[in-house]
């Protein structure tokens, strides 16, 4: 039981600080780190973002915990962690690889053809190209199995037609990763087959969603008799559904707690600078107990991290406590954030950067963790999981499961 | 970086857990509950005396096992686990920790090995009335020797023979020892909220006390606060995870509309929550154990963070137990109540969590926003 750095760990960290104090801007501790919800970004940005991720990768920063044969480092994640605790101390681009290096990669390593990984993976790494995620779609989202986007095989390709929704940087990918429908006759999880599409292929259209904090990081992406062929299939025909699991398993790694993490500091700067009744606000008890109990659950979720990331770096699998991240973490973001507008007062129907507080962080944070508690599993599906997975109860009843795809029953309702 | 306890620790966890599985059963807390004049199992503190956890931390040359204090957390999870009707919490981690930490060498000859052979059990007199204990308004005082004033309540009180009794001397409050026999002082029994642990009043008259050492002063009894808080956290974390294993158990058994009441999300997603909120307490002991073994001094912050989550955890586990095992868990017969009671006893023992929370807070300004490490 140990919570400091091992000499090892120690050295990395002074080697990396050097490094990014060579290359970067140090933020200043009382400087507000931008909140990158949702922002659509603009081409400007993602050039500086590439550029700063091809600098990592040819200086030797880049992608720490994959194989150096794929451009990685072949460190442990705990490395990974100490580069990313500093990194974050500076001025940065933001990360536009969350979903190609936390998912899509470790997918391809995992279930790719040789030629597959020589000829995408280093190249992913380096990061002047950009991948994006195709799962859900209008009608399958909690339920991803229900898919429908077609693959239809065509001599050597496959022919691809339908809807996917909520793609993250699809905008700016330059691939993708799909799973689509081969099979309607199969039952819906052995009726699935994956690919990697290239975004600028003939037939895909992207579409920005506005969401409801104005921003659109997210993207419809429309299919109209897109070829693929056959070597991009990931994994056996009707197999997609175990590669997608792969996805999915790294997903939940990847996200992790998100939402309210590493914002108790700006919460409390807030509860000392705004009045109530007259006195500062810190000086009222019922905000000193919220306050308190923000920052046990915040700790609590950074502890149970380490957990998982002393499990993983002596070869264990990740345990219970690795499932438990994001359910805690969204709704704790959510719950922050309206509690610094409540803070704020008549302010916190501001929205505006030059007169709410810490320019209306709090607002732009509240509009933006409901998404973060339906992406990537809603709270709902995550106490499912840990309940099923971790804690061995039965499993959903599901009268789908063992129908031929076509004949289950389907409905959507429009807004 | 590594958060995981050590083999050996878990060896002497594992130990523990066979022990008190063969020795105490919920049977043996809910005779002590039932019983009118039992006040703890003397068959069950002999044997955790024979297997070395009261003097766990006590080194060997006093009679202790000499282990440290990750593995007395580790035993005290178990402890917490079988509801063990003993004074093992404030006879360990308040009065045994107290002289341990400010004793002289004469008080330590004298009551640690006898602390750890179990012959004598400690208490710890802090609140005197209602509301949070506050060292500042202590009102027993100290001086000339003698101790005068009232305490109440004194958790584990009827078997002891001696308490560290915070009381005010000349220079502000400091630790007190004192030996309960004889006629200087009166204790009288309180009903408890948890009746496989006791209550009393305590009334010290003149009664002849030394001071611990050259210890007191505010910043150390906080410091043994904190340490037994520690403590005390893992045993309701033990709690809340067997009330937890219990419950789950039994919706699994548990037949209504034809399935198993644990396949109903209703049930599961309680479930699931209530794994979640326990183990982000975990998380937060084992940052406080290691500080705590260490002598860190983010001590101060974890131990506040870790004891209101414990608690909570341990009374929402009480809570849930009851509910999700539905009319049966509010029978005498079944042993939900025995969760339920122990996990408010303990709460309630070394300040509740709102108590903890406001330390919490007024630690963290002290520090000053910009020196808080968030979770980033």
């Amino acid at each position: 039981m140990n919570f400091e750095d091992t000499p090892q760990e120690a050295a990395f960290r002074a080697k990396a600080r050097a490094w990014l104090e060579k290359n970067a801007r140090l933020r200043p501790a009382d400087e507000i780190a931008p909140n990158l919800l949702g922002e659509r970004e603009s081409a400007d940005v993602i050039q500086r973002a590439k550029d700063w991720q091809t600098k990592k990768f040819d200086e030797g920063w880049a992608v720490l915990t994959w194989p150096t044969e794929y451009g990685g480092q072949g460190l442990g994640r705990l490395e990974a962690v100490v580069w990313g605790q500093e990194e974050a101390k500076f001025d940065v681009p933001p990360n536009i690889y969350a979903i190609g290096h936390g998912m899509l990669g470790p997918t391809i390593m995992a279930h790719g053809s040789d030629e597959q990984k020589q000829k995408y993976v280093r190249e992913m790494a380096r990061g002047q190209v950009v991948w994006c995620q195709l799962f859900s779609e209008p009608d399958a989202g909690s339920d991803l199995a229900g898919l429908r986007t077609s693959a239809v095989k065509d001599g050597n390709d496959w022919v691809i037609n339908g809807q996917k929704i909520w793609s993250t940087g699809a905008h700016f990918s330059d691939y993708g990763m799909i799973v689509t429908r081969s099979d309607t006759n199969a039952p819906k999880h052995a009726g699935l087959t994956y690919f990697i599409v290239d975004m600028h292929a003939k037939g895909v259209e992207v579409r920005p969603i506005k969401q409801i904090n104005g921003g659109s990081g997210f993207n419809e992406v429309f299919f109209s008799d897109v070829r693929v062929p056959d070597a991009n299939r990931l994994g056996g025909v009707g197999d997609g559904w175990r590669v997608a699991i792969t996805t999915l398993m790294n997903e939940r790694v990847a996200i992790g707690a998100g939402g309210g993490a590493g914002r108790f500091k700006d919460l409390l700067k807030l509860a000392r600078a705004t009045k109530r009744g007259g006195r500062p606000a810190i000086e009222d008890s019922a905000v000193r107990q919220k306050l308190a109990d923000f920052y046990i659950r915040s700790k609590g979720l950074q502890f149970t991290g380490y957990r998982t990331l002393s499990a993983l770096s002596r070869g264990a699998t990740p345990g219970p406590e690795g499932s438990i991240g994001k359910a805690v973490g969204a709704p704790l973001g959510q719950e922050m954030a309206s509690f610094a507008m409540e803070l704020q007062g008549v302010l916190g129907a501001v929205n505006d950067r030059g007169v709410s507080p810490q320019d209306a962080l709090w607002q732009e944070m509240y509009l933006g963790t409901p998404g973060i508690r339906i992406a990537g599993g809603t709270d709902e599906i995550l106490k499912n999981i840990i309940a099923e997975r971790v804690l061995r109860l039965p499993p959903e009843i599901r009268v789908d499961k063992d129908r031929p795809f076509r004949e289950i029953p389907t409905g959507s309702v429009k807004g | 970086m590594n958060l995981e306890f050590s083999e050996d620790q878990k060896f002497v966890q594992h130990t523990a857990r066979e022990f008190l599985a063969k020795n105490a059963g919920l049977d043996v807390c809910r005779k002590v509950l039932e019983s009118k004049t039992a006040t703890s199992d003397p068959g069950l503190w002999k044997g955790v005396a024979e297997m070395g956890w009261l003097g766990a931390v006590v080194p060997e040359d006093l009679g202790g096992a000499g282990l440290g204090h990750l593995e007395l957390v580790l035993i005290a999870e178990e402890i917490g686990r079988s509801l063990a009707p003993i004074p093992f919490s404030t006879s360990v981690y308040l009065a045994t920790e107290a002289i341990l930490l400010f004793g002289n060498d004469a008080q330590k000859q004298q009551w640690l090995p006898r602390l750890a052979s179990g012959e004598v059990v400690g208490t710890f007199a802090l609140a005197e009335g209602a509301g949070e204990p506050d060292l500042a308004s202590v009102a027993t005082r100290f001086e000339n020797g003698k101790l005068n004033g009232t305490k109440l309540p004194v958790f584990d009180a009827a078997d002891a023979g001696v308490a560290i009794v915070v009381s005010q001397g000349a220079q502000g409050p400091v630790l007190a020892l004192a030996e309960l026999a004889g006629k200087h002082v009166e204790k009288t029994a309180l009903e408890s909220f948890d009746p496989s642990r006791t209550l009393a009043k305590l009334v010290f008259c003149d009664a002849p006390a030394e001071r611990l050492g050259d210890g007191g002063g505010a910043a150390a009894i906080e410091t043994l606060l904190d340490r037994a808080a520690v403590m005390t956290g893992f045993e309701q974390i033990g709690g809340a995870t067997r009330a937890f294993e219990i419950t789950r158990e039994f919706t699994l058994g548990r037949y209504a509309f034809g399935r198993p009441i644990a396949s109903f999300q209703a049930v599961k997603h309680r479930l699931a929550e209530l794994y979640a909120q326990i183990e982000i307490a975990r998380s937060n002991g084992y940052y406080a154990a290691w500080a705590l073994s260490t002598g860190n001094e983010e001590l101060a912050l974890a131990a506040c963070s870790f004891r209101a989550a414990a608690s909570e955890a341990f009374e929402k586990a009480g809570e849930e137990m009851i509910q999700l095992h539905g009319g049966v868990g509010f029978t005498w017969e079944y042993d939900c109540h025995l969760f339920y009671r122990r996990a408010k006893w303990l709460s309630a023992s070394l300040g509740t969590p709102s108590a903890w929370r406001e330390k919490l807070i007024q630690r963290l300004e002290a520090k000053g926003a910009a020196l808080v490490d968030d979770g980033e």
